[in-house]
């Protein structure tokens, strides 16, 4: 539509200068993951001896796999608490009015912008003031609480697409909205539910900032590594940020995918979760 | 429309998690910030403004707090103008290739924290990647030792981290921007760079206000960047906090600080939100 504007073709600085951010963004990735294949250590230049012996050291490393899995059990219990408290609270927002529904929305969506930190430490308060012990299910109950800001900003882009026809219709012929909720809503929204739960997941496994403050005697995999680097720093550690980001990646672009197959009958790519918490004026 | 039931079943149960796990921990937070630690390092509950006060009177803490909001406005700067022009170039000049890039810039933005500072550690080391290679070029005969644990380390990791954040809203802005009004001012003459500076720019102020706000408020609230690569002159305010919950053992000192921090950050966001409403109006 805007095709004489553009088939000017960017301006060669402008697309240089592009270049140079994308180049700034992947750097840091790059250089790590050249370096986990270093015989020669985290540092130095240029890389020297290629060698698989990190990941072979990785995969013989049972502290690190029982950090592993402790960090998948975690964020699958995440991924369900954020869901099942996500999505009512994405169809509040979208169906109902009640009062304070503004501060309900600001409140829920808090901790996508508030510094971890706070989250973290006012969680650690509370489970102190009730004298539970830290542990894998206090970080997973701040996870949770964490990221049902995330699933409900996903779900609510997801209802907002939704066509209401066939639900206006399910109920015009006789269900009942529990029936019209199980077997159109719920349905229609399988997608935008999928997407969240893939994000949800990803972002749990690699949280670090509120699992600091809740964590007990088990790490989980970021505070596992964490605790290593204060040791010092070998190429295992980036043989498993290497094995991380390419998971984080895979789940990510999945993530794009099934959003924008939402999408593609609107308008071009929407906002995502971070601009969704400005509110209704973004 | 919808029933009594059906809205009760989707409002009190995300309602009282919230209240649980967020509304009552930023309570309990408030309250310890009013009480104080006896000889014996145990919590004293006789409320009293004593941290309040101690955080005006001793300079350290002010000291800190400056710094870190130094900090976070240089990244939030730098995020701009990384973050911005590259907005701009995937909104108007990606053309074709605007998907795939659109999607090099998510990935960033959801991959692992940890691994993304970890891997600054390794190249700002006075051992890393960078001095190897200053020194393979004959650069510099010894490790220059200033590039980690600095401010300088803390700037470019952070801003590394959250100029995605700082880009996705401004990219959102901009594509909301009717390209008919960017195709007029051409045709009535205007020069691409004025019709840059008098049409595109005010449009994504909104864009540019949210993604500023992101990357000052995370940076600010920031405390594992520091101390990854930020070593003691990169310490920042919840640094501060981290050590009264940990070896100073003072929780209400630093949840006075926890506190002024959420205010200042929840002042912020509404100062933003009314200022992009009025700039949405305008």
């Amino acid at each position: 539509m805007s095709a004489g504007f553009q088939s000017r073709g960017a301006p060669l600085l402008l697309s240089a200068y592009a270049f140079l951010v994308y180049a700034f963004l992947y750097f840091p990735i790059i250089v790590l993951v050249v370096y986990s294949f270093n015989g020669s250590g985290v540092g130095g230049f240029p890389p020297a001896h290629w060698t698989f012996d990190w990941y072979h050291q990785l995969f013989m490393d049972a502290a690190l796999w029982d950090a592993v899995l402790n960090s998948v059990m975690v964020a699958a219990v995440a991924v369900a608490i954020a869901l099942g408290l996500g999505l009512p609270a994405a169809l509040a927002l979208d169906r109902t009015d009640f009062p304070g529904k503004a501060l309900f929305r600001r409140l829920v969506l808090l901790p996508l912008i508030l510094p971890g930190i706070i989250t973290g430490l006012s969680l650690l308060m509370l489970f102190v003031a009730v004298g539970m012990k830290l542990s894998l299910v206090t970080i997973t109950l701040g996870h949770g609480t964490a990221l049902i800001s995330v699933a409900t900003t996903e779900i609510f882009a997801g209802l907002q697409k939704l066509e209401r026809a066939q639900e206006e219709a399910s109920l015009d012929l006789g269900a009942n909205h529990w029936r019209t909720f199980w077997r159109v809503t719920l349905p229609n929204l399988r997608v935008s539910l999928i997407a969240a739960a893939l994000l949800i997941f990803t972002l749990s496994l690699d949280e670090i900032a509120v699992s600091f403050f809740l964590i007990g005697r088990e790490n989980t995999l970021p505070l596992e590594i964490w605790s290593r680097l204060r040791r010092g720093i070998t190429p295992e550690i980036n043989a498993i940020s290497t094995l991380i980001l390419v998971f984080s990646i895979g789940m990510i672009l999945l993530w794009y995918r099934l959003r924008t197959r939402l999408q593609r009958t609107q308008e071009s790519a929407a906002p995502l979760v971070p601009a969704a918490i400005q509110g209704e004026s973004a | 429309m919808y029933s009594r039931a059906y809205k009760t079943a989707v409002t009190i149960p995300p309602l009282l998690w919230v209240t649980v796990f967020l509304l009552l921990p930023y309570a309990i937070l408030f309250c310890y910030s009013f009480w104080s630690v006896s000889a014996a390092q145990t919590i004293v509950h006789n409320w009293n403004l004593q941290n309040y006060l101690q955080l005006v009177r001793n300079p350290i803490y002010l000291q800190v707090l400056f710094r870190s909001m130094r900090i976070a406005a240089s990244v939030t700067v730098l995020a701009l103008l990384l973050g911005y022009p590259l907005a701009y170039y995937l909104s108007f000049h990606a053309a074709k290739r605007k998907d795939l890039l659109y999607q090099l810039v998510i990935i960033p933005l959801w991959a692992s924290y940890l691994v993304r500072g970890y891997a600054w550690k390794t190249i700002l080391g006075s051992d890393g990647v960078l001095n190897g290679f200053l020194q393979y070029l004959h650069i510099t005969h010894r490790p220059v030792e200033f590039f980690l644990y600095s401010p300088f380390a803390v700037i470019i990791t952070l801003t590394h981290i959250y100029t995605p954040f700082t880009l996705l809203p401004i990219y959102a802005s901009l594509e909301h921007i009717p390209r008919y009004l960017v195709e007029a001012s051409h045709d009535l003459g205007a020069s691409p760079w004025s019709t840059f500076r008098r049409v595109i720019l005010p449009l994504s102020l909104p864009g540019v206000l949210a993604g500023a706000t992101f990357a000052f408020v995370l940076t600010l609230g920031d405390f594992l960047a520091p101390l990854l690569v930020g070593g003691p002159s990169g310490i920042m305010i919840s640094n501060v906090v981290v050590s009264l919950f940990g070896a100073a053992y003072n929780w209400p000192l630093g949840a006075a600080i926890s506190f002024c921090m959420m205010l200042l950050v929840v002042t912020l966001l509404f100062i933003t939100e009314r200022l992009e409403k009025r700039l949405a109006i305008s």
